[in-house]
């Protein structure tokens, strides 16, 4: 303790700096992090998290016993496990012929092309797969209909979503990522690909046993911050693009917006801190877990 | 813009594997640039086709009834979307310099260094990437407690600190040699001068490229509008669309109940049209700071 106020007096000028951001960290990630006492209560407005009356595990019964927890678990999970995949694939393909291809300009266009979905919001791109797959207006019924094909109302049938979330989530993020992988391809050092092509290894195997070898460090610590992340929903994703349909929430329903729908209809308010708790304690033990079988693997790929 | 012309460096002479490679790498790159750019595409189209044609036959790729009617639709009244441009210009502009300041002010600190508690700080902040509250504890600490509905700094507080911009800038900062500060030190000058006068000049790199994300994530939010903003005078450009969207497909429903016919507003282009106007300052700017983003990327990327 006097050692920190010492350090204070000499420090003091740091310690100001070092103010607002901490203060910031204090309020809006630790305070309610307090807060999640929420999930053992039964919420009331007036009486505020600390004086509403506790309820035990209620809330937390309430959420696993009607089955929604297990629903919205399954479908989180499932997406995210498609979303790795497809996206990392994508993206390390995309990163290899950008960087192996001949033709300056082509590369030049077709990246910047790739990237720009990244820059606009979820809403835009809600408005977008609308005017697709719109019952009435949209350009896929559209093209239904001048093949002569019944239209499909997409809005209300759940496989549909499957397949589309899968495939917008690529088409807004597969740009980024491709950069991730590609700058990670130009720090590889060039002499062995040069002494590989000396060796008379051919394109593919260059790519097969430099290139990729060289990616891994890069795609562990992809895959470690993502698995990291698997309990955690792209929110603007699912919300925006499918907005608040019961009718495929079979098939569209991950934690985030059932926790969402849950606090604004203010429901109950309990269950839907004790879903969000639930969520986030799943997300640190996965990420301690995942840290640490690495850790036991290969020490340097690692994230603490 | 970033492209891995190793190829042009090696005259090679054309073998198999490296025709097949441009064929293959050629075609996956145009199917999936088409497949982004496609939709922009279809919403320009959209906003400039004729809104009988629109609802007779749906949304088109080829331009088909030219009409600028949805337009004179907007012009006609728009104070809507003029002030939410304006808030969002504030919002943006506000959020982006002080939360690029503090995030980097605290980055410099946390590196220092002769900064005896950097580890505790570090790990102070860190931790909230790997555990938080959830979305109901911080929806009511900020409705309740910091009274957040309706104002303007709802829409900026929370967007303030980001530690992983944190993070990035600390890495880079690393890089500065630390005798650098302890010259200015000599010389009398204070921690917070050697910040504002030496490190920011030199971090310039890295400052611009995390200004640039932080804006972008300002532009495109709509979010905290959801969740804090009932008045429309204050309501974000994304989320004003979203709003717009929404209200357009109850005014249509509205209108087929009443058999209103005449006189109705040109509903779908207009759709189309709005988020044109919205996204148009990212089409404009991106080509200009596109390069920015894709070096911010790869300075993020090396840090991992």
């Amino acid at each position: 303790m006097k050692g920190i106020l010492k350090e204070l007096r000499r420090k003091k000028v740091l310690f100001l700096m070092l103010t607002p951001a901490f203060i910031h960290v204090l309020i809006f990630s630790y305070l309610p992090m307090a807060g999640t006492v929420l999930a053992f209560k039964q919420f009331r407005y007036n009486l505020g998290i600390f004086k509403s009356p506790w309820v035990g595990f209620s809330n937390f019964r309430f959420f696993f016993i009607s089955g929604d927890a297990l629903h919205v678990t399954v479908n989180t999970l499932l997406y995210n496990l498609a979303f790795i995949i497809v996206n990392n694939f994508l993206e390390i393909s995309f990163a290899i012929i950008l960087s192996e291809l001949n033709g300056r300009v082509f590369k030049k266009i077709t990246q910047s092309v790739m990237f720009l979905p990244y820059f606009i919001s979820w809403v835009i791109a809600g408005v977008i797969v609308y005017s697709f797959f719109n019952y009435e207006f949209g350009v896929f019924n559209g093209i239904m209909k001048s093949l002569g094909l019944p239209p499909v109302d997409v809005y209300n049938s759940a496989n549909w979503w499957r397949v589309l979330l899968v495939f917008f989530s690529a088409w807004k993020n597969v740009g980024y990522g491709t950069i991730i992988y590609l700058s990670a391809i130009m720090g590889i050092e060039h002499e062995m690909f040069d002494a590989a092509e000396i060796d008379g290894a051919n394109l593919y195997q260059r790519i097969r046993h430099i290139m990729l070898p060289c990616l891994v460090p890069t795609m562990m610590i992809l895959l470690l911050l993502a698995v990291g992340n698997i309990f955690r929903g792209d929110f603007g994703l699912f919300y925006q693009l499918v907005g608040t349909n019961p009718l495929v929430y079979d098939a569209t329903d991950i934690i985030d917006t059932y926790v969402f729908r849950s606090l604004m209809t203010s429901s109950d308010i309990g269950m839907a801190a004790a879903a969000g708790l639930y969520q986030s304690v799943m997300c640190f033990v996965t990420i301690l877990v995942v840290n640490k079988i690495v850790k036991s693997v290969q020490r340097d790929y690692a994230l603490f | 813009m970033m492209d891995g012309d190793a190829s042009k460096v090696r005259k090679r002479k054309p073998t198999i594997d490296i025709i097949s490679f441009n064929i293959i790498g050629r075609i996956m790159l145009s199917v999936f640039s088409f497949v982004c750019i496609l939709p922009f595409w279809m919403i320009m189209v959209g906003s400039i086709t004729s809104e009988g044609y629109i609802t007779a036959h749906g949304y088109n790729i080829i331009p088909v009834e030219f009409s600028t009617e949805s337009f004179r639709y907007i012009m006609n009244d728009a104070t809507g979307i003029l002030r939410a441009y304006g808030v969002t210009t504030l919002v943006t502009v506000t959020g982006t310099f002080f939360g690029v300041f503090i995030n980097a002010m605290a980055a410099y600190v946390l590196q220092r260094k002769d900064f005896k508690y950097r580890n505790f700080f570090s790990f102070y902040f860190f931790f909230t990437t790997l555990f938080s509250g959830g979305l109901v504890p911080w929806y009511i600490l900020c409705v309740k407690y910091l009274n957040f509905k309706d104002r303007i700094y709802a829409l900026i507080l929370p967007g303030l600190v980001s530690v992983w911009n944190m993070l990035i800038i600390k890495g880079f900062l690393g890089g500065i040699p630390d005798a650098v500060s302890e010259s200015a030190h000599i010389d009398g000058a204070n921690d917070f001068r050697i910040f504002i006068q030496i490190i920011i000049p030199l971090a310039k790199p890295v400052i611009a490229t995390i200004s640039l994300f932080t804006a972008l994530n300002y532009w495109n939010d709509w979010y905290n509008s959801m969740l804090f903003i009932n008045n429309e005078k204050l309501f974000m450009l994304q989320f004003y669309l979203y709003k717009l969207i929404g209200s357009a497909q109850g005014l249509q429903i509205a209108a087929d109940k009443a058999g209103v016919v005449i006189d109705r507003p040109p509903i779908q282009s207009t759709k189309m049209a709005m988020t044109l106007i919205v996204i148009g300052p990212i089409i404009f700017l991106y080509p200009f700071v596109q390069k920015y983003f894709v070096k911010g990327i790869t300075i993020g990327a090396i840090k991992g």
